[in-house]
């Protein structure tokens, strides 16, 4: 299993996307932005940070990046694509996710942990999770509340594409407390809280080291 | 020759704009009565090399659907494309 962290100008959770993916026992390795080379990437993860400074748009400089033609390719052969935080950001503005992430309701930056209720297995991510479970994982955003039109909704609703909400406090106004989405091939999911900075019981909570742990959802399917 | 574009882009109406809420507030505690909403959004000026009006016009209109406006969240408006000398 090779997972891919790419890392943009600006990226700052890239280290810990690395480390959790190799935890799981993959083979973890890095590719910037300007390459256009996966190097047989199986998953590829876009990690939170604040890429070009969050200039314009979180994310909307960044999804023009090189590596955006290879991680277009990579998600519609079907391959797991995993967006964090900023890297849910650029994949709704690459439109390979459905809406948008635009400014928390409250305005203020939130880092705190949240708890999430996990709404599908049905995603490589999730498949190690059972529906319904709860987990707690820290979210660390100042535009983290999705967004987007009543019928994209129900869609996402209706298709079983929503793979994470928050419970017991919504930290950003999302709409339907909308903490993560996938799409309709489900192999594309993107999530506001940040599962690899809950990885670990030293970190607090490693009630995320399993969206990594796909070599052994692989093996188990 | 050289033109100035001006962009104006702005959160959809149906969607919460908290910064315009936070600005109307601020507005009502510093006693200027009789703001009812404000919005907040952006003004981009673009200078431009084009052979014509029209042909800088519509190099920016594709910016804005491509890049400057997300169309999910933001309209935009081409307010003005102007000759520089």
């Amino acid at each position: 299993m090779r997972i891919a962290v790419v890392r943009f100008p600006g990226s700052n959770c890239d280290q810990d996307a690395l480390a959790a993916a190799a935890a799981s026992g993959a083979d973890a390795y890095y590719v910037w932005h300007r390459s256009t080379d996966l190097a047989g990437a199986d998953v590829v993860v876009l990690p939170g940070g604040f890429s070009y400074g969050d200039y314009l748009r979180p994310g909307a400089i960044a999804r023009f990046s090189p590596v955006m033609r290879s991680v277009a390719a990579h998600a519609a052969a079907g391959r797991p694509l995993l967006g964090i935080c900023n890297g849910f950001q650029v994949l709704c503005e690459a439109q390979l996710l459905p809406g948008a992430l635009v400014r928390n309701g409250g305005l203020s930056f939130v880092c705190r942990p949240v708890r999430l209720r996990v709404e599908t297995d049905a995603t490589p991510f999730t498949a190690r999770y059972r529906v319904g479970q709860e987990l707690t994982m820290p979210v660390a955003h100042g535009d983290g509340r999705y967004v987007a039109d009543a019928a994209t909704l129900d869609a996402l609703e209706r298709e079983d594409r929503i793979v994470f909400r928050y419970v017991g406090g919504n930290p950003n106004g999302a709409m339907r407390d909308i903490a993560g989405i996938t799409n309709e091939g489900r192999n594309v999911v993107g999530l506001m809280p940040h599962p690899e900075r809950a990885s670990e019981a030293l970190l607090g909570s490693s009630d995320g080291a399993a969206v990594f742990a796909l070599a052994a959802a692989a093996a188990v399917a | 020759m050289k033109f100035r574009a001006r962009v104006r882009v702005m959160p959809r109406a149906s969607i919460l704009d908290p910064q315009g809420q936070a600005v109307a507030h601020a507005l009502g505690e510093l006693g200027f009565a009789g703001v009812t909403a404000v919005r907040v959004g952006r003004t981009l000026e673009l200078e431009l090399e084009a052979a014509s009006a029209e042909a800088a016009r519509a190099g920016a209109l594709r910016m804005c659907e491509r890049l400057l406006a997300n169309p999910v969240t933001e309209d935009f408006a081409l307010d003005a494309v102007e000759a520089q000398p």
